[in-house]
């Protein structure tokens, strides 16, 4: 009904359209002119509107700026971001004015030059001096633009002090981890191939390395007897739709019976097969069986199942590198460190180097009050610093709302729960925040870490 | 055909040609140009309504809408409320669609190949067949990129390409579009397991691009061809409008930069299907370990933006090129400081190859590698400004007819300069830091990128609209159509720097999040959201008036005359009814720049480029 209702509107406005247009047209062919002759009555309407839509346009843009403040950004949060909003300002200084100036002169030249009778246009076709001061004058301000933004670029990228805290944040489809160093303020090592149940962050122990390898070899075991079921189920089906005598079918049920409960093979398996049907046919000598190839479903089956087998083994082969290269003298600075999902805590002015690491797919930390942001790419860990220059209270006090927080957000598309994908901040000032650490110091990756070799469901596993 | 064969038989064209070879398999590229303008339009159209759902679902998030339930389905909108891939379907799909069927196909597909002839005096393109080809490719790429929308566990318009039962997802499985953003990034573009538009759509879209860019490639050859070995008698390289100019710099940036963006798309099909690991490296996707080690998605984004950039040109300069002839036409004056406009073009061109890290400030790449990204971002700022002068130059002390042309390309002069100098904020990798992936990118270059093409691409269709379709467009619904969509446009656009400024990440379903901890920075996007929203629509109902306009004009509008906006450029000397080989005698010659407006001397204010130079008489 709806859907006709909208239909019946469309189909009349388009009518009325036509019909409006029908009339226009008619009284232009009357006044004898063409639709190209534009009336000086449209002309000088139509500027006049020009300036009409400029002022829109600037004051549209005033009322925004009054609105929201400036440029609505709210206050910086760390030293870093109060150094980029000073530049920041300077830069949206240089292009408010270029931007009135500029559009005023667009508008108000189509306002002005509109066509007058008698009055002809110039010709006017070049004027060096004029282009060249207009390529230098610009030239210039970039000039300046781009040497004071090379000066804040150098820094903030620059290598964090010796003191800063180190921390890194672990971004997965859809949440963050944070990994604080412990008091040797050293992180320790990770290899990916290392994710277990209960080592999420993939971390490098001695340990984590042996528990992953026989996870690992537990789980290529599984594959491969899985993958031995498979072939062995299509032989027995193929070798009974050789024949339809019942005994022959009943012999070859009885081997495969027999043939299961022992540590079989699959060649040995087959000769006997074909040692059976041999007996069946009465030719015991050399013997051609052309067996029915797998159906579809069983092949694709197989597909999969060797498909896996090799990324285990392949993943396998990497473990067992990393156990022969591994120093057990670093776990130390593995085991100290301390997980911490859900709220990153920081100190009000300490500086900070955060490492990036993601588990699947591009996620990008996005710190928006503190002006901080970095990629976080799989395979590739990048890093990032800043030092917090206000405490949650301070920023919920000069906000006015008790409720305010920091937040880390996710800022690269990277699935459905994008953007759900946050971790709140909390800025501590000093006192407060050494009695949090020190409530963690039991919380450390060896406390929650307990070898546990008999957990073969991990979360690897469990869709095999 | 060749233009030699036309010169024997251009007397003949009064022969009857099958409806066939003269609308659908035509080589003639008037008619080739026509439909790249159909299929594009179209494309458009879909990709205008695409952004009206999502704007619905920003506005207000969570409400139900029998809108949203009428066009999206159950599927996708139980109960008129969007599902979250969805949300990120449309962008990616409506981001995809406008870059580059809209604004490239469309843009430079329709203008180079109406205007590259008859500007230049030829009787057609280089290679007939080959222009045919380059549309029939944009065609079925289209085709496939709009089946992309119908995506359904694994099946498309009723044919089942995957295995909806299938636990683990593979490239032929999923349901909906792609759903990585119109740049489609590894490793979310390559794992279908990641977002369940990375199965058989991506799929298909790559498909499509791989058609696409082969249209593209094939169209941009024929272009530099042509305007190397076919212009007329007298047309010298400097004499060339600057339409002319604009097109065959856009032509040669597509040569160079589409094969990078092809080789992109050809490792992430292998990364996809055939288990290579050209941008995978330590992934657990889910619970599955991959052993994909050594590749780096980096990779992908520096191959895509090395495409990415020139693009954006690709789309803007045939829009500054038809700017830049109406502005000069209806302003009646040359136009200003037409060499520097070449060198403008041509510098604009050599940099937009070196400045494509500007999108990747904050992957993790060698911060002094970013120095020489700023470094050569901010150089390219000047040859725009220097157009921007220019322009301004040429209206000044003009006799301005304001014809809808002209008036939108007056507005895309003014949204080249309101995107262009947000552009150098972004440019200062400092700032961008913390605005990168924020609404302020995307209102930088909606403003600088979108706007300006749509408008340089509705001034085009204006102006050369009898040229087209031999019949006039109705300038009043014209006058309204501009009103509403430079109000729209800006009203859309405008806001949404301050929803950036404020630290909303773009490519997000919806803001709640921020209800947790930043109430005051929720309602302030919430409220310009709404704003948006409204400006959002009313601006695509604009845009009926145009297509109205437009369809009614070809069926019953008043029959053109030969050079209705008196000009001086080689297409207004041919006859309204199109024929093959343009010129029904001999082809034109050329004896002057195009731009002869209100010269001293001249009877009318307007010589057209055939007419010998007076004695004594200056070029320019
Ligand atoms: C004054 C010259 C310009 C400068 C300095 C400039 C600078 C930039 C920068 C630095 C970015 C990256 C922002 C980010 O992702 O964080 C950007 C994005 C973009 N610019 Fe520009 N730009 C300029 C002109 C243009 C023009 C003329 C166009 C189009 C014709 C354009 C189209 C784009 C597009 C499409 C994007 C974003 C693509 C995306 O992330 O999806 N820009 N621009
Ligand atoms: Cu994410
Ligand atoms: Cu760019």
């Amino acid at each position: 009904m709806e859907k006709i209702i909208i239909l019946i509107v469309l189909i009349t406005g388009v009518i009325a359209i036509a019909q409006l247009v029908r009339v226009y047209e008619l009284t232009y062919k009357l006044k004898n002119r063409g639709e190209h002759e534009i009336p000086n009555r449209d002309n000088n309407l139509n500027a006049k509107l020009m300036l009409g839509f400029m002022m829109f346009q600037f004051l549209g843009f005033i009322y925004l700026m009054l609105k929201y403040g400036w440029t609505g950004r709210g206050e910086p949060a760390s030293l870093q971001g109060v150094e980029t909003d000073w530049l920041l300002n300077v830069n949206f200084i240089i292009i408010i004015l270029v931007f009135f100036i500029t559009n005023f002169l667009l508008f108000f030249f189509a306002y002005k030059y509109v066509r007058k009778p008698g009055v002809k246009a110039t010709y006017y076709s070049h004027n060096n001096k004029l282009e060249i001061i207009w390529t230098i004058v610009p030239a210039v301000v970039l000039g300046v633009i781009i040497i004071l933004g090379l000066k804040s670029w150098t820094e903030l990228t620059a290598q964090s002090s010796d003191k800063a805290e180190k921390i890194e944040l672990f971004a997965y489809q859809f949440a963050w981890i944070a990994r604080y160093s412990g008091e040797d303020n050293t992180l320790g090592k990770f290899d990916y191939k290392l994710t277990t149940g209960n080592n999420e962050l993939a971390l490098m122990t001695e340990s984590t390395i042996d528990t992953s390898l026989n996870e690992m070899k537990l789980s290529i075991e599984n594959l491969e007897s899985k993958l031995k079921q498979v072939n062995f189920d299509y032989l027995v089906s193929a070798y009974r739709g050789l024949s339809s005598n019942s005994s022959f079918k009943s012999g070859i049920d009885k081997a495969a019976q027999e043939i299961l409960v022992s540590d079989f093979n699959l060649a040995e398996a087959e000769a006997e097969f074909k040692h059976l049907y041999g007996d069946h046919i009465g030719n015991h000598g050399h013997l051609e069986i052309a067996l029915e190839a797998p159906n579809q479903e069983t092949q694709t089956i197989i597909g999969d199942l060797e498909q896996q087998l090799s990324i285990k083994e392949r993943l396998y082969r990497g473990l067992v590198q990393m156990k022969q290269n591994h120093n057990p003298d670093v776990d130390k600075y593995a085991l100290n460190d301390i997980l911490q999902k859900d709220t990153l805590y920081l100190c009000k002015g300490r500086d900070y180097e955060f490492s990036f690491r993601s588990k699947d797919v591009i996620h990008s930390a996005y710190f928006p009050h503190f002006r901080a942001q970095m990629n976080v790419v799989p395979g590739m860990p990048t890093r990032f610093k800043f030092t917090p220059s206000l405490t949650t209270n301070e920023m919920r006090k000069s906000k006015n709302d008790e409720k305010f927080n920091f937040v880390l957000m996710c800022n690269k598309i990277c699935g459905g729960a994008h953007y759900k994908m946050k971790m709140i901040v909390v800025v501590y000032p000093e006192a407060e925040y050494n009695t949090w650490m020190a409530s963690k110091k039991t919380a450390t990756f060896k406390d929650q870490y307990s070898p546990a070799v008999e957990a073969v469901e991990s979360t690897i596993d469990s869709n095999i | 055909m060749s233009s030699v064969a036309h010169e024997n038989h251009h007397d003949e064209h009064h022969h009857e040609e099958h409806f066939i070879s003269k609308y659908i398999f035509s080589q003639d590229h008037k008619m080739i140009g026509k439909q790249f303008l159909m299929t594009a339009v179209f494309m458009g159209l879909v990709a205008m309504m695409l952004s009206i759902f999502f704007r619905i679902q920003l506005a207000w998030p969570g409400e139900e809408s029998t809108f949203l339930n009428i066009f999206l389905g159950d599927e996708w909108a139980p109960n008129g409320i969007m599902k979250e891939d969805m949300y990120l379907g449309l962008v990616t799909l409506h981001g995809t669609i406008m870059v580059f069927f809209l604004l490239t196909g469309g843009l430079s597909g329709t203008f180079s190949n109406i205007l590259i002839p008859l500007q230049l005096g030829a009787r057609d393109m280089a290679s007939g067949f080959l222009n045919m080809l380059s549309y029939w490719f944009f065609f079925l790429s289209s085709l496939l990129m709009f089946a992309s929308l119908f995506v359904h566990e694994g099946a498309v318009f009723g044919l089942q390409l995957g295995d909806p039962t299938t636990s683990l997802p593979g490239v032929w499985d999923g349901s909906g579009p792609a759903m990585a953003g119109w740049t489609i990034y590894p490793p979310l573009s390559a794992l279908p397991q990641s977002v369940s538009g990375s199965g058989l759509g991506m799929t298909l879209w790559l498909f499509s691009m791989t058609i696409f860019i082969a249209s593209s490639l094939i169209g941009s050859l024929n272009y530099i061809v042509t305007v190397f070995n076919l212009r007329t008698k007298g047309m010298i390289m400097t004499r060339m409008p600057l339409t002319i100019w604009a097109f065959f710099v856009t032509a040669i940036l597509g040569v160079l930069s589409f094969p990078v963006l092809l080789s992109a798309a050809l490792l992430l099909m292998m990364d996809r299907m055939a288990g290579t690991s050209f941008y995978l490296s330590d992934i657990i996707v889910g619970s599955e370990m991959l052993a994909n080690h050594g590749g780096s998605p980096i990779l992908y984004q520096h191959l895509f933006w090395f495409l990415g950039h020139p693009e954006v040109y690709i789309v803007l300069l045939p829009a500054l090129g038809l700017s830049s002839e109406i502005i000069a036409t209806n302003s009646r004056k040359p136009i200003f400081g037409y060499k520097a406009m070449i060198g403008s073009i041509l510098a604009i061109g050599f940099l937009s190859f070196i400045v494509w890290g500007h999108h990747m400030f904050i992957t993790g790449m060698n911060p002094f590698l970013g120095s020489v990204f700023v470094f050569t971002t901010l150089l390219i700022a000047i040859p725009s400004a220097v157009k921007v002068f220019n322009y301004l130059a040429t209206l000044w002390k003009g006799s301005l007819v304001l014809t809808p042309a002209m008036m939108f390309a007056i507005g895309l002069v003014s949204t080249f300069i309101t995107g262009g100098v947000t552009g150098i904020i972004l440019a200062d990798s400092a700032l961008d830091i913390a605005l990168h992936d924020t609404y302020f990118v995307v209102a930088h270059f909606h403003i600088v990128m979108g706007m300006s093409a749509v408008f340089g691409m509705f001034g085009g269709v204006y102006h050369w609209f009898p040229k087209m379709f031999g019949k006039m467009m109705n300038t009043r619904l014209g006058y309204v159509h501009f009103w509403i969509t430079i109000i729209g446009a800006y009203g859309v656009f405008f806001p949404m720097h301050f929803v950036g400024l404020a630290g909303a990440p773009r490519r997000y379903y919806n803001y709640s999040v921020y209800e947790e901890f930043d109430k005051g920075a929720l309602d302030m996007m919430m409220d310009l959201n709404v704003i948006i929203t409204f400006f959002a629509i009313f601006a695509a109902l604009g845009q009926a008036l145009f297509l109205f306009n437009f369809f009614y004009s070809i069926f019953r509008g008043p029959k053109a005359p030969q050079n209705p906006w008196r000009s001086t450029t080689l297409e207004w000397t041919t006859p309204v009814e199109h024929i093959h080989g343009n010129w029904p005698g001999e082809l034109p010659t050329v004896h002057r720049w195009p731009y002869d407006y209100s010269k001293p001397g001249a009877d009318e204010d307007f010589i057209p480029q055939t007419v010998p130079l007076a004695e004594g008489e200056e070029e320019h």
